[in-house]
């Protein structure tokens, strides 16, 4: 098929600046600054503000998933702030595919770039699939690699400042630390020609002291966990400052890391071949890769269960075991069955409040998220879950008395 | 202040979206209470109630907590303990009244249910389920009446309307075409009701049944008896099970007052009310736009330039000769001109409809008549507008005119080089583009965007001010909200979330203004600037009477444009200027006027299967019009219309012949929705020939919505999949032994597109199914994995699964029915081809035009389409379908991702259209398709790039017809010009 979109070439990385959405403040840094030690300047988009909804609104059909209102009013707000030189800029979506109305995001940008009158600038797709070719910005094996740890090192950083933030004696101290191992670790992979996974581990032990030393009160809160579709579950931006509210309301937050995510792209992969028969020639690579970060993950399990301060992630094999009798596997769009499963989770190891994030009219969230309450609940008397829309006309004050109840039944 | 103290006396405030509630207790007894509406004045309203209360605590120490929406911003700034109100009902009623099962408690805008059997289950409505009290309000405006004469009219109903019961708008599109064909009020006030009941128990029970001891709280449940009436009917509870206790309006505020004495929060009367009157002006200046003046003097410069744009006017009572009359019967308004020969007003008129048009315009024309004695005599009228057909019959009118051509003829007379044309009226937004002086697109807004002049009104009145008064509050507005650009129900909340920022009504209706102004430009034109719409602009519809609205238009593309002095009029002076044409006109003589009677009773059609709830409206001289049917048979018209080909008929006819045999392995029910609507071929001959008689369910109908609505659980997927809860109801009410819906992520591959893809809806709601709906627990449901692309894989696939689930299976028997399944399917697509070229063929020949009626393959079933197909037909055009005709052209180049089947389809055909002079394509939408957010602006480019109109028609549980009648018309009169 022809090529209809631009392509972001070697001669444009020499001197273009590459704009990230922000959707997980840590994770994202951690990835800019990856791809930043490969010569690629990029920058994270940290506005915030009506304008970003208004621009939205302005240039993509209103109906559209609310994450895409955002992410393509961010970009288009950030080229017409005059902070960049519109000509000098390229922008970067991370894509997952499937048969979720997210695959064409990248459209709906391009179109909209092209509606604002900035059709020329390139959109690269971010996208293991790699369906698109950017000369300019290729995944190389120490790429990925380097990737991969920046997703567990953010993981673990904001799983614990989680785990800290509510009970910190000197407020805004572990959001501060989780800074500035953002800042090292970067460092630190910049550096070295290798990342040594020896270092890695030494480097989770030496985090998990570091929270270890944040003062703490000592007190009840209610844990609180938050799962949904994954722009609005992370992104402050989405989701109103929904982990600043429920922290400043007494709770503790659990959020599941992006590893999930990852495990369940690759899982689906998986499945794939053994529902349907089809991609029979990626499965062994695939079946690799997903074991691989498995062992990763009880790696970092076994870590922080050495210190025993702090709770770990859940094995994703047994997250993904959690949803039999409630769903199949095979419901793979958007966050599919992993948004099910992740409830379960949290129930699962004792966080029975649950804010289920989900943008207005969201389509996987109709069957994964509203259409497993039910069943979720008998089987699970204790839980306690609250489906919040997030939308550009929905307000603030509607979904934090609706969390407020929440919170007042939060056990 | 914080002391921890003990006093008898305690403090519940509870702060609705409309109404504050107050509660003062000494130890059990209650010394005072008060319920009124706080005309979103927060804080002023709560000093005064607690001025009240002064004689009863004085100077003592009391406990006090804050609830209720509005009440959040005031809690927070004030420092008073604050309790969410569903949680402060929850704890009063396990104290009260322990043996309850649950409470059903409608507020202004939320509703909520309170489980108490088996683990306390508190819910609250989702974001799009606006419409309780506040709704209620809203439609007693539309009424005319007040909410408590509306309460008593509905006690005297004898039938009930189904009335979409989603969305206050949506439901509000139902009434007001009702109104206007002259039904009862007594039963549509009672429909309301009714609809309120339904969104209720659709959008909170979720699958949970309601029964047991049910206590019904709140303020419209405590003062509506009727509402109540209609409750316990549905619920089929008694008056004794369904209680609505004394303390119903306070619940909250009691619950606050058992919260307070726990939290022990200590205070006096000076010092509450001195915290609360320190926040009284606390603005926030978060999410607030510029002003619309700046000042005084730049808004009289407006206002002289806008007065420019007026007509001559001439004396009535001395005017003598001929005289023409233009009559536009909108959806809330009625407005009529009469017209001298030389294009002067002679007369005009503009008033709300008080929910009966026909009374206004007998009124009016008496008054004419009078005014006009024998000097002028009347040689052609011409009416628009909703409710045209109705006044048509009632008084003789000459001509019908479609509302689009009569704004254009109006606007054309006023500014002949006009481009751009848009009007908000009550209940519409139209806007038009002209290009060489023909209509060249026309935008209406689509039933959940509503977000127009009605809306500024009913809103203005339950503030407690006129139009005039609230427009005139805006202008001067230092700092408008933001009030978003969605539908009203997201505006209500977004105007409760500025009062708790403390806005003023002042900001508040400059803010509506800029979102009426912006809901027209995003969402209706999806204009991303100015240019997009023309030079010449006229604005016109009785919202821009508003000059707030006027004013934010302008600020809005940074352009100044012409709003005509007659702006709200320019329908009924459209209309007169088209009846220019005419001689002699058969309008009723001021004799005939005298003696005119108009009643009306309730029918129900029996032309067909439909059974469409019909009005019928009987005037002086035993003549009659019948209206609310979606086709044209129960007119009593008995015209041998031609049949035209309909392959939306064709496919459900295909469907219906399809027949069972009586095998000896059990009986296999197949619910006719969603992807079964394509592939029923294939699965009824899979399984017929596997030796199971195939059982299908029927065609769907209101019924069979209802039937299973109680089991949604999420309330803003989109009507198709709704409705498979009513198909599966029905399959184990006739005891199959087994449904099959199989999950498929992927659709079939027609190998032209980026992929085939189902949407998630069609892909997975059997799991939603199997998790919701209770009755499948009496069949097996069969809902397995299945790749429908590679034979091989799927006879595995089946042999497997049905060994396991269905008994004894051999792979030979499974290849060979596969194989016989993939025949049909593939006989069935190449007839229904086949029909989309006959059909063409057989217009071409004739002469007619064709139309695509595009969507998905369910958009056939008759309830999910409405009939459309048929109303396409009656008014003359040969319909076929997306599927019937892609094969036609050449694959489409889009600019998405092209990944699901149906929709590669659509854009295939949008195609044809496209490159066909005699080929239109209406696309039908169903609310809540999140895909079709994508297609719809893809369709439309395709079929603009070659200059061909683009018509969206967005459909949900809408019952009436009205609108899209307009629409298709709209498009008929473009085309013919």
């Amino acid at each position: 098929m022809e090529k209809t979109y631009i392509s972001f070439t070697e001669e444009m990385k020499k001197d273009y600046t590459v704009l990230i959405p922000n959707m997980l403040p840590m994770h994202f840094e951690l990835i800019r600054r990856v791809f930043g030690n490969y010569g690629l300047r990029a920058e994270l988009l940290l506005t915030q503000g009506q304008k970003i909804k208004d621009t939205g609104l302005k240039y993509v059909h209103n109906d559209t998933c609310y994450p895409a209102i955002l992410v393509i009013g961010q970009f288009i707000d950030a080229l017409e702030s005059g902070k960049y030189d519109p000509h000098k800029v390229a922008l970067i979506l991370f894509q997952t595919g499937g048969g979720c109305r997210a695959s064409n995001y990248i459209n709906l940008l391009r179109k909209a770039l092209a509606k604002a009158g900035y059709g020329y600038v390139p959109v690269i797709s971010f996208s293991l699939a790699g369906i698109e070719e950017h000369p300019g910005f290729k995944l190389s094996i120490p790429i990925l690699h380097r990737l991969m740890y920046a997703i567990f090192y953010a993981d673990l950083l904001m799983s614990l400042r989680n785990q800290c933030r509510t009970y910190e004696v000197r407020r805004g101290e572990s959001e501060e630390l989780a800074q500035r191992w953002t800042e090292r670790l970067s460092n630190e992979m910049k550096d070295e020609k290798k990342v040594s996974y020896k270092k890695v581990k030494e480097n989770y032990r030496l985090i998990i002291n570091d929270f270890n030393a944040i003062p703490r009160e000592e007190k009840k809160c209610p844990k609180v966990g938050v799962v949904g579709e994954i722009f609005v579950k992370y992104s402050p931006l989405g989701n109103n400052n929904l982990e600043d509210f429920l922290v400043s309301e007494g709770a503790e937050v659990v959020v599941p890391g992006l590893l999930d995510f990852c495990l369940y792209c690759l899982y689906n992969n998986l499945m794939d071949t053994k529902l349907y028969g089809i991609s029979k020639v990626k499965y062994p690579i695939m079946k690799i890769a997903y074991k691989f970060l498995l062992k990763k993950q009880q790696d970092l399990i076994n870590i922080i269960n050495e210190d025993g301060n702090f709770d770990p992630p859940t094995p994703f094999s047994h997250t993904v075991s959690l949803i039999s009798g409630y769903l199949g596997i095979g419901t793979k769009m958007g966050e599919g069955w992993l948004l099910t499963a992740e409830m379960l989770e949290l129930a699962d190891k004792g966080v029975p409040n649950i804010v289920c994030t989900q943008p207005f009219g969201c389509l996987p969230n109709h069957i994964c998220g509203k259409g497993m309450m039910k069943p979720i609940k008998e089987k699970n008397p204790n839980i306690n879950i609250v489906a919040i829309d997030y939308d550009a006309g929905a307000t603030a004050v509607n979904q934090e008395n609706r969390i407020k109840l929440m919170l007042a039944n939060s056990k | 202040m914080t002391e921890i103290k003990k006093t008898p006396y305690s403090l519940g405030i509870d702060i609705g979206s409309t109404t504050a509630k107050i509660v003062l207790r000494k130890n059990e007894e209650i010394l005072f209470e008060k319920y009124e509406r706080h005309m979103s004045q927060v804080r002023q309203k709560t000093l005064e109630l607690l001025e009240q209360i002064k004689p009863y605590v004085e100077d003592e120490e009391f406990t006090v907590a804050l609830s209720g929406s509005a009440g959040l911003g005031l809690a927070e700034s004030a420092g008073i303990p604050f309790v969410q109100e569903v949680f402060a009902t929850g704890e009063l009623v396990k104290k009260l009244c322990p043996d309850t099962s649950a409470v059903i408690e409608l507020g202004g805008e939320d509703a909520k249910i309170i489980f108490f059997d088996g683990g306390t289950d508190e819910r609250m409505n989702g974001t799009c389920a606006g419409g309780t009290g506040a709704f209620i309000d809203q439609m007693a405006t539309l009424l005319d009446v007040s909410a408590d004469e509306m309460d008593e009219l509905s006690l005297g109903c004898s039938r009930i309307y189904p009335i979409a019961s989603r969305c206050g708008v949506f439901a509000k599109t139902d009434i007001q075409p009702l109104l206007n064909q002259g039904a009862r009020k007594e039963d549509v006030a009672a429909s309301i009701y009714q609809a309120v009941v339904n969104q209720t128990i659709a959008g909170l029970a979720q699958g949970r049944r309601i029964k047991g001891k049910v206590l019904f709280l709140g303020g419209p449940l405590y003062y509506c008896r009727g509402l109540r009436e209609r409750f316990r009917e549905t619920l089929g509870l008694s008056e004794e099970e369904a209680p609505c206790p004394e303390y119903a309006r306070f619940a909250v505020a009691l619950g606050a007052s058992i919260y307070a004495e726990r939290t022990g929060h200590c205070t006096t009367l000076d010092e509450l009310s001195g915290s609360v009157r320190e926040n009284i002006n606390v603005g926030s200046v978060s999410n607030r736009l510029s002003p619309l003046f700046e000042n005084e003097n730049e808004y009289e410069l407006f206002r002289s330039r806008h007065e420019k744009a007026s007509v001559e006017e001439r004396d009535i009572n001395t005017y003598s000769g001929r005289a023409y009359l233009g009559i536009d019967c909108g959806s809330t308004t009625t407005k009529i001109v009469l017209l001298s020969d030389d294009k002067k007003i002679l007369y005009s008129f503009y008033d709300s409809n008080r929910g009966n048009p026909v009374e206004i315009v007998r009124d009016q024309l008496q008054k004419i008549y009078s005014l006009t004695g024998d000097r002028i005599k009347i040689c052609g009228s011409a009416v628009t507008g909703y409710g045209e057909e109705l006044i048509k019959h009632a008084f003789g009118v000459d001509m019908g005119i479609v509302e689009t051509i009569a704004h254009y003829t109006a606007a054309k007379y006023f500014m002949p080089d006009v481009d751009f044309i848009l009007d908000i009226g009550g209940q519409d937004i139209k806007c038009f583009k002209i290009k060489n002086g023909a209509i060249d697109s026309i935008m209406l807004n689509e039933a959940c965007s509503s977000g127009c002049g009605s809306f500024i009104e009913t809103f203005a009145k339950s503030m407690g001010y006129s139009i005039d008064e609230f427009a005139k509050k805006g202008l001067f507005s230092k700092a408008p909200v933001n009030l978003g650009s969605r539908c009203t129900v997201f505006m209500n909340s977004s105007v409760k979330q500025s009062q708790r920022d403390g806005a003023t009504v002042e900001d508040i209706s400059a803010g509506l203004s800029v979102s009426v102004v912006k809901n027209a430009i995003y969402k209706v034109i999806r204009a991303a600037s100015a240019a997009e719409l023309g030079e010449h602009i006229v604005v016109q519809g009785g919202t821009f009477y508003n000059d707030a609205v006027l004013r934010a238009f302008e600020l809005e593309l940074s352009q100044n444009v012409i709003r005509p002095a007659i702006a709200g009029l320019m329908g009924a002076y459209g209309a007169a200027l088209c009846s220019m044409k005419l001689e002699q006109s058969s309008i009723i003589s001021p004799d005939e006027l005298g003696s005119f009677t108009h009643s009306s009773k309730s029918a129900i059609c029996k032309g067909c299967t439909n059974n469409c709830h019909l009005t019928v409206n009987l005037f002086s001289g035993g003549h009659k019009f019948i209206s609310g049917n979606q086709c044209e048979k129960g007119l009593g018209i008995t015209e041998a219309a031609e049949k035209l080909p309909n392959l939306h008929a064709f496919k459900r006819d295909y469907f219906s012949s399809l027949e069972a045999k009586n095998g000896g392995r059990g009986v296999i029910g197949l619910p006719l929705a969603l992807g079964m609507y394509e592939l029923l071929p294939l699965w009824h001959t899979l399984f017929t020939e596997l030796g199971f008689k195939v059982e299908v369910s029927q065609l769907s109908t209101k019924r069979t919505y209802e039937k299973g609505q109680f089991s949604i659980p999420s309330d803003t997927a989109c009507y198709p999949a709704k409705i498979m809860h009513g198909h599966i109801e029905e399959l184990v009410d006739k005891k199959v032994t087994a449904i099959f819906y199989p999950c498929l992520t992927y659709n079939i591959d027609e190998k032209y597109s980026d992929n085939h893809y189902n949407c998630p809806v069609v892909a997975y709601y059997s799991e939603l199914l199997n998790g919701n709906v209770d009755s499948l627990g009496k069949v097996k449901f069969l809902y397995p994995y299945l790749n429908i692309n590679d034979r091989r894989e799927l006879v595995a696939e089946l042999l497997k699964y049905f060994r396991e689930n269905l008994g004894d299976f051999n792979k030979r028997e499974i290849s060979r029915a596969v194989k016989l399944a993939f025949a049909a399917y593939e006989k069935y697509m190449s007839d229904v081809k086949r029909a989309g070229e006959e059909a063409i063929a057989y217009a071409r020949r004739s002469g007619k035009r064709i139309m695509i009626l595009a969507g998905r393959p369910y958009h056939v079933d008759p309830e999910i389409g409405h009939g459309i197909d048929k109303l396409a037909s009656s008014l003359g055009f040969v319909v076929v379908s997306e599927d019937s005709v892609y094969h036609l052209t050449e694959p489409a180049r889009v600019a998405v991702l092209n990944q699901w089947t149906y929709h590669a389809r659509l854009y295939r055909a949008a195609k044809l259209a496209a490159e066909n002079s005699d080929i239109q394509l209406v696309q039908l939408v169903s609310f809540g398709c999140g895909v079709d957010a994508i297609t719809t602006d893809e369709v439309r480019a395709i079929l603009e790039s070659k200059g061909k109109f683009y018509t969206q028609i967005k459909i949900d549980e809408i019952t009436n017809l009205g609108a899209v009648k307009i629409r298709l018309r709209s498009l008929i009169g473009a085309l013919d010009q």
